[in-house]
């Protein structure tokens, strides 16, 4: 094992501004368990979980509500004893609504209850054993968008991963969740990776974190001393969006993955939050599935900002109220990180899985994006980590011209927002490339469905001859 | 920029949350600020005249912007400073002695006619100072071609009472016709000697336009704007690379006599650097820069004018688009 500089600096990547103090030095604290939990069946992108339990009914931490759907799906588990009160559609962080198990919680009667799963040594343990595992524990990606571990552990035949990648950038202002967690839980981020290495085969392991974290570095060197095969700790500079997937691969491999819909296994990669790589360790030696997360609650509008280990479905009001509350008014409260988070129109929303982090803005530090005339400055095409030309796609877009964004590869675009960062016009580049996404995506979807509609017809002409 | 919350309501909005706090407004200061010490060498040089000058282009261009956005019913944008900025420039562009309604007529071209007609700041297709001297030239083509003499600022000079006498560059033109091999004809040191020194070139003890004559002054400014990032070396460094280089081959007057006089410091820096008006990409800025270079030292060798800077700077903005197109970024992972 070794700690390396990163070789490979990739374009473009802004510098806002971090403001990690405000939570870096606050240990992870457990929250009390909430009176009430709002668990969402869409616990990240792709098809919402399929809800098995219905009011009244009586439910032990750790039993599953809701059911896998779909390939790109992971199943629910309660994350406390309780009752269900009701299964209603509620606002999720994103803005969209999904089913949620409303559960009035009860205290656990045993201090030390059994095990959820059957604890497994990972060390006997064979490699589908492990995988299933992972699957049962409805463990997803937590640092974004929540990808199913279980589907990235099993890359489709024929694809091998070579490096994996753990992701401890942490790149988003404010958020220390990731950070903590490598300091106090290095141990089961060391015996995760053993795990995953297993399932995915003896690959090189590059442990990625960005320079202004030096005692996650040290902590991470100490926990990794004595493992064996090709380990790397990669320092990397501080820069947004050091966290991107694809940056991390080339940051520490060098490798470019190509464009959509190319994965990282594509290039042999596979890239995983520390904090999964963590809860990966607990659901196999544990037996715990992903029930709890640490979460970040900064800004200049909280009282105490903290790193709360909470039970996923926990009210933000809830984790505001553990930070001894408002300090001001909050202008704006977000949901994740200032690039990448979603403002959120009420206290009420509940934690999922992916919720990295929680903020409270005071009017200050909220700026006003709007629909200001492009100067043609430039500042956005030499932010854009992905060295697009936001300009010409935030032009085109405002006039409803999709076909010239989609020709200057807006499906590249990560949403990052380094772009609108740096706009002198504040123009909402970023939301313009998500429109144009979206509007592509749903053409293509639209496109697909004819051609399917055209092939039945066509079969059931045959048929009829 | 801050939005009006009412109490208990929190603001909604797309991410980013954050924003590195830059503004047109800042930025157009900066270039301000950057052309600060010409225009004080300026002034220096050419006296009352060109104070006048700057002050009534800057004070029309303001009051035909706040006019035109009045009568377009659009919101005001004088608060961008970037009529202060073309009115600047513009006046920076002119000669001192230039009648001041002539000063007022020309600003009022390079906002109304050259940026408000396109639809105001970053829509415009050439660079409305420019724009502007370019049909002042045309239309007060004597005017706009007396030079005041700069004063004499120091004893030793000597002090004959003509006011007005050709730029450098006229100068320079004539030692086109010196072939470099046979510079031994009696003719070119005697060019040589109407030149100014390279100090003088330096300062901008010479006639010329009010903003383009003292050189230093000009790369202090450009330091200035480097350092704020508000523009990138690449249209400078490749604009005057390229006028050094083409004198270098084509021979006659000094390459650095070609850099320090006339408006090749001043267009390099502030005028082609334009952003509405120059590409977007750094490829593209390359060679938008030695296109501009390219021009401006045709004209100067080959064309009507003694000076081609300003139609150069022109002629590469009517091609920006096209650079643009072909200059466009590679996506990080596209084939
Ligand atoms: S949001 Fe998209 S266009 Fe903007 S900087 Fe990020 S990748 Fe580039
Ligand atoms: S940063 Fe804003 S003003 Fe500058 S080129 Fe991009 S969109 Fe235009």
């Amino acid at each position: 094992m070794k700690t390396v500089k990163s070789p490979f600096k990739f374009k473009g990547g802004v510098h806002p501004d971090y403001n990690k103090e405000l939570a870096r030095d606050m240990p992870i604290e457990r929250l009390p368990l909430p009176g009430e939990l709002v668990i969402s069946m869409s616990q990240h992108l792709g098809a919402p979980a399929k809800c098995i339990v219905k009011a009244g009914d009586e439910v032990k931490r750790g039993q599953v509500i809701g059911e896998k759907n779909g390939f790109i799906s992971v199943l629910v588990r309660a994350s406390a004893d309780g009752k269900v009160k009701a299964v209603e559609k509620r606002l999720g962080p994103a803005g969209s609504s999904a089913d949620a198990v409303i559960l009035e919680t009860v205290p656990p009667e045993d201090n030390n209850p059994a095990p959820i799963l059957p604890p497994l040594d990972w060390k006997t343990a064979t490699r589908e054993e492990l995988l299933k595992r992972v699957e049962e524990a409805g463990i997803c990606g937590m640092g974004g968008a929540g990808f199913p571990t279980s589907v990235k552990l099993n890359p489709p035949p024929g694809k091998r991963c070579e490096y994996l990648v753990l992701n401890g950038a942490e790149c988003e202002p404010y958020l220390t969740a990731d950070f903590r967690v490598m300091l106090e839980r290095a141990d089961r981020i060391r015996v995760g990776v053993e795990i995953m290495r297993k399932i995915l085969g003896m690959c090189a392991v590059r442990i990625a974190i960005e320079d202004n974290k030096p005692e996650a570095i040290t902590a991470m060197e100490k926990a990794f001393a004595d493992i064996e095969g090709n380990v790397e700790i990669v320092r990397l500079p501080v820069l947004y969006p050091q966290g991107s997937e694809k940056h991390q691969i080339y940051a520490t491999v060098g490798r470019i993955v190509p464009e959509p819909p190319a994965l990282p296994i594509d290039v042999g990669c596979v890239v995983e939050n520390v904090g999964t790589v963590a809860a990966i360790a607990d659901a196999v030696e544990k037996g715990e599935p992903l029930l709890e997360r640490v979460t970040t609650v900064s800004g200049d509008a909280v009282a105490t900002p903290k790193n709360i280990l909470a039970p996923s479905g926990t009210k933000y009001s809830d984790l505001v109220a553990f930070c001894g509350g408002e300090k001001e008014h909050p202008a704006k409260i977000i949901s994740g990180g200032t690039m990448m988070g979603f403002a959120v129109s009420s206290l009420d929303i509940a934690t999922t899985k992916t919720t990295s982090g929680l903020l409270l803005l005071s009017s200050r530090k909220v700026f006003q994006y709007g629909s200001q005339a492009c100067i043609n400055c430039g500042r956005c095409l030499r932010a854009c980590p992905m060295n697009l030309n936001p300009a010409e796609i935030s032009k085109a877009v405002e006039a409803d011209d999709i076909k010239t964004a989609e020709n200057a590869h807006v499906m590249t675009c990560i949403e990052c927002g380094a772009c609108s960062f740096g706009c002198p016009a504040y123009r909402t580049i970023t939301q313009f490339c998500r429109r144009a996404k979206a509007s592509i995506r749903a053409r293509m979807a639209a496109e697909r469905a004819a051609a399917a509609a055209a092939k039945a017809a066509e079969d059931a002409k045959k048929e009829a001859k | 920029m801050k939005p009006k919350t009412p109490e208990n309501h929190f603001v909604l909005s797309s991410s980013p949350h954050a924003h590195a706090n830059s503004s047109v407004r800042r930025i157009m200061l900066d270039v301000i600020i950057a052309l600060l010490p010409t225009t004080l060498m300026g002034i220096w040089f050419f006296g009352l005249p060109a104070l006048w000058t700057v002050l009534v282009c800057v004070s029309s261009c303001v009051l035909t912007e706040l006019a035109c956005r009045l009568a377009m019913k659009r919101e005001n944008t004088v608060g961008d400073l970037s009529a202060v900025l073309t009115g600047l420039l513009l006046a920076l562009n002119l000669p001192a002695g230039i009648p001041l309604w002539m000063a007022i007529v020309g600003s009022i071209f390079a906002i109304a006619i050259a940026k408000q007609v396109f639809g105001g700041l970053g829509m415009n297709p050439f660079n409305p100072a420019l724009a502007a001297r370019a049909f002042m030239l045309i239309s007060f083509t004597g005017p706009m071609t007396t030079w005041l003499r700069p004063i004499s600022r120091c004893c030793c000079c000597d002090a004959t009472d003509v006011t007005t006498m050709a730029t450098p560059l006229a100068t320079m033109k004539r030692m086109f016709g010196v072939d470099a091999t046979t510079s031994a004809t009696p003719h070119f040191p005697k060019a040589m000697e109407n030149l100014p020194s390279l100090w003088d070139m330096l300062i901008g003890n010479m006639p010329g336009c009010i903003g383009e004559v003292s050189a230093l002054a000009l790369a202090i400014g450009c330091a200035y704007l480097l350092w704020r990032k508000v523009i990138t070396w690449h249209i400078p460094a490749s604009f005057i690379a390229t006028v050094f280089v083409y004198s270098l081959i084509a021979g006659g007057a000094p390459a650095y006599a070609q850099v320090l006089t006339g408006g090749v410091m001043l267009g390099a820096c502030f005028m082609a650097t334009d952003y509405a008006t120059s590409p977007i990409t750094a490829k593209g800025k390359l060679v938008f820069g030695v296109g501009c270079g390219l021009v401006c030292m045709l004209i100067r060798q080959f064309g009507g004018y003694p000076e081609g800077c300003s139609f150069a700077i022109l002629i590469m903005n009517a091609v920006c688009p096209l650079i643009n197109r072909w200059t466009q970024p590679k996506p990080f992972g596209a084939k």
